[in-house]
């Protein structure tokens, strides 16, 4: 039988919850043992090879690469997993949101105190460049979400037994103290 | 300015508790209460600045910021909206040239939305510069805006007569129409000021317990707590000061039955705090009232004035050596969640009204941190009459387990909106014919808070052993869109009204409003009807009566009308978010200059 295939991403999120994965410390010798791993920046898979049976999601979505990319997650992957206070919240990028996104964008790149390179006074608006959302979404918000790992970052015992708990369809094991909301 | 700051705070004594007092005569002095001015209120009571905030900040009719020479506040309940506010809206903001929730740049016209203010047999109403107007439409609208832009005085802006009995006294003077539609047998039997006060007197305080216990009156606000069992446990807490409240801060949407008591009969309940104090002890009864209802402010203070000369308050009450017991009249700020009995005594405190944590209870620990007993306007009438007629009599009125009548605010859909008092047992059907409802799709029991009912349940009747209610009856015929105009509405209350204290009620209720927003827009999914209720049940950990009852238009409304719910959610598939990318790069793709490439 082959090895279920996991795949992991973050979208608006500080790549904190991926390091809490490999936080994990030698068991991520024994993970690579249970799992293959397909896109993610652990492998540097840059696009989707194959069905996946777990992704793994960091962050939300603050712009429109950040929705195509956990969209395309939710196609390729059976089982999605919203990794952290980001993906789950919105989290810190969510600070934002009771700001209008015209005025962030001009305080950022127009009339903020520390703007003085840019001479021509726009707006970034090349075409290769995603497009920003009115406000930062948590995944739940785009797709359907089946499970919710909370923490900031989620603790690497966390992340571990829920894999585990996936791969071999065992109870999973949560005392008290591996469940932080910060 | 006509009176100093430091005057206005004197004249309360210096005193933190009187605070509300303080800051309403300000805003009343200056129109607004302006942040500088803070430091020195403070100073003066002797509390810091951020306690003074703490209490500035919380209520809806204080201000920071000027709010216009005129200051219109206008409803925006269900009933309202029925009855024509949005043209009604439209025209203010045409007229004043202002948005709602803004001042005209001259600082003429201040345009502001308010919960209900107890106008619902009426709509739509408006409270500008303290006074109310009724039946508002486009055309009076036009008329009050002109003559505020020729200055004239508020007063004189009635084109109409003032409304029926008291309401065109010389002391009140308004425009608010009774719409008593039937006087029943408690409230509206012939009353003569000390009847029941005589009766009290010539009793033992605990002879007069019992008698109100075999009344078997129960709390008349909408809980139905039983009122002798509320003052027997305040004889039993150890300390003997203590306190009589009466509540007269009728918040709940629909509701509007205490102000036509306190119109037409305020002696009867200033009557019924002066035996409450009398059965427990007290020598101090507050009267709190709904800042909605300050038109009434020197009709009430007369009417305890004459009770005074009447020997019905002061000293030796009655006759009775040593029966001393005064009331003071304390307005409200504009807050639903003061309606709660910890939280208006707070209020009556000088702070927030916040809810408090209960054990301990009112009746230990309620005013002052002294046994308090607060009890309904209604409540307090009743027991006078109790008093006056005897408890064997009360019990021949209305059912088994629950005596004596109910007033009835009634309004919605139906020929005849108004006040009813009606004995307890009626079926919501007889009720409807009584007042001229046809083709009624739906009825709101007890306000935003209680149920929603449909025709299948007509047959229900009002009492404790059934639909318990404090009141409130709203009539909603087959043309309404009951979830779009009326859940929609009555949540939409709840976040506004939310004191914030439990996270529970600050989050939850915006949370239920966003997924009934999304069934609304055609994105809901089956599962976000078992959400909701789900969802709802978080809600029950809240600390007050206002955080439980919150989901309630929308449970009651899937538990009675779940086809509504149902024909609007997508059939086609198990998950759906509405989410839109188009929609929400938009704005940052025009701030940016650049096509959305989607």
């Amino acid at each position: 039988m082959s090895k279920p295939v996991l795949a992991t991403t973050s979208l608006a999120g500080c790549f904190g919850c991926h390091m809490s994965l490999l936080d994990i410390d030698d068991r991520i010798l024994d993970l690579i043992e249970l799992v293959e791993f397909n896109k993610s920046p652990i492998d540097d898979i840059k696009t989707f090879t194959k069905q996946c049976d777990i992704g793994l999601i960091e962050g939300g979505c603050c712009n429109s690469e950040n929705v195509h990319v956990l969209k395309d997650f939710r196609k390729h992957c059976n089982i999605l997993i919203s990794l952290g206070e980001c993906a789950i919240m919105g989290g810190l990028p969510a600070m934002r949101n009771g700001i209008p996104i015209k005025e962030c964008l001009r305080e950022a790149y127009l009339t903020g105190p520390s703007v003085t390179a840019n001479t021509e006074h726009i707006i970034p608006n090349d075409p290769e460049l995603p497009m920003m959302l009115d406000k930062v979404y948590p995944c739940q918000e785009i797709v359907k979400i089946d499970y919710y790992l909370p923490g900031c970052p989620p603790r690497a015992d966390l992340i571990w037994e829920t894999l585990v708990a996936l791969i071999k369809g065992t109870e999973i094991n949560l005392p008290y103290e591996v469940i932080k909301f910060d | 300015m006509k009176t100093s700051i430091s005057n206005i705070i004197d004249r309360y004594g210096n005193d933190p508790v009187r605070l509300m007092d303080i800051l309403l005569d300000i805003q009343d002095e200056i129109g607004y209460i302006p942040e500088e001015i803070n430091q020195k209120i403070a100073d003066q009571v002797g509390i810091s600045k951020a306690e003074l905030v703490e209490t500035v900040s919380f209520y809806h009719f204080f201000s920071d910021k000027p709010l216009g020479k005129y200051t219109v506040y206008l409803n925006n309940s269900v009933t309202a909206e029925m009855m024509g506010r949005e043209k009604v809206k439209q025209t203010f903001e045409e007229e004043a040239g202002v948005t709602f929730g803004n001042v005209s740049s001259d600082g003429l016209i201040g345009l502001f939305d308010t919960s209900c203010i107890g106008m619902c047999d009426q709509e739509p109403a408006a409270i500008i510069n303290g006074v109310v107007f009724n039946n508002l439409t486009p055309f009076r609208v036009k008329e009050i805006v002109n003559s505020m832009r020729e200055g004239e005085a508020i007063t004189e802006m009635f084109k109409q007569n003032y409304g029926d009995g008291n309401n065109s006294s010389e002391l009140v003077k308004a425009v608010v129409s009774n719409n008593l539609r039937r006087k029943g047998p408690v409230i509206w039997d012939p009353y003569t000021p000390g009847e029941g006060l005589q009766k009290a007197v010539s009793m033992d305080p605990s002879q007069l317990i019992e008698e109100i216990k075999n009344s078997n009156l129960r709390g008349r606000g909408g809980a139905g707590f039983p009122t002798g069992l509320k003052w027997e446990f305040c004889t039993k807490a150890k300390e003997t000061e203590r306190y009589i409240f009466c509540n007269a801060d009728e918040g709940e949407p629909g509701t509007f039955k205490d102000r036509v008591i306190l119109t037409e009969l305020p002696k009867m309940v200033f009557e019924g705090m002066a035996i409450a104090a009398y059965a427990v002890g007290a020598k101090q009864g507050v009267l709190y009232v709904r800042y909605e209802y300050k038109y009434l402010k020197k009709h009430l203070e007369n009417a305890l004035e004459e009770l005074r000369k009447e020997r019905l308050l002061g000293k030796n009450i009655a006759g009775k050596k040593g029966f001393d017991f005064d009331i003071r009249i304390q307005y409200g700020a504009g807050a639903y969640v003061c309606g709660e009995e910890s939280a208006l005594i707070e209020s009556a405190e000088g702070k927030r009204g916040e809810p408090r944590d209960r054990p301990p209870f009112p009746v230990d620990k309620g005013y002052l941190g002294k046994p308090t007993i607060v009890n309904n306007v209604e409540t307090l009438a009743k027991v006078t009459k109790i008093l006056k007629n005897g408890s064997e009599w009360f019990n021949t009125l209305g059912t088994k387990e629950s005596t004596g009548t109910k007033l009835m605010s009634i309004s919605g859909d139906c020929r005849y909106p108004g006040v009813y008092e009606i004995e307890w047992g009626h079926s919501i059907y007889d009720i409807l014919e009584m007042v001229g409802a046809e083709d009624v799709q739906a009825v709101q029991v007890g306000g935003p808070s209680g149920t929603l009912i449909g025709p299948n349940q007509l047959p229900r009747s009002l009492g404790y052993e059934d639909l318990g209610t404090g009141g409130a009856l709203i009539i909603f015929s087959e043309s309404r869109d009951l979830l779009k105009e009326v859940v929609m509405n009555y949540t939409e209350f709840f976040i506004e009204e939310s004191c914030g204290s439990c996270s529970t009620c600050r989050n939850m209720p915006v949370l239920l409003r966003d997924k009934l927003q999304k069934i609304l827009d055609g994105h809901g999914v089956v599962q976000d009807i078992d959400d909701l209720l789900e969802w709802s049940k978080t809600l029950k950990i809240s600390r007050c009566g206002l955080g439980h009852t919150a989901a309630n238009p929308i449970v009651t409304s899937i538990l009675n009308f779940r086809h509504l719910y149902e024909k609007r959610v997508l059939r086609d598939r198990e998950f759906e978010t509405g989410f839109n990318l188009a929609d929400s790069v938009r704005e940052s793709c025009e701030a940016a200059g650049r096509t959305a490439n989607i």
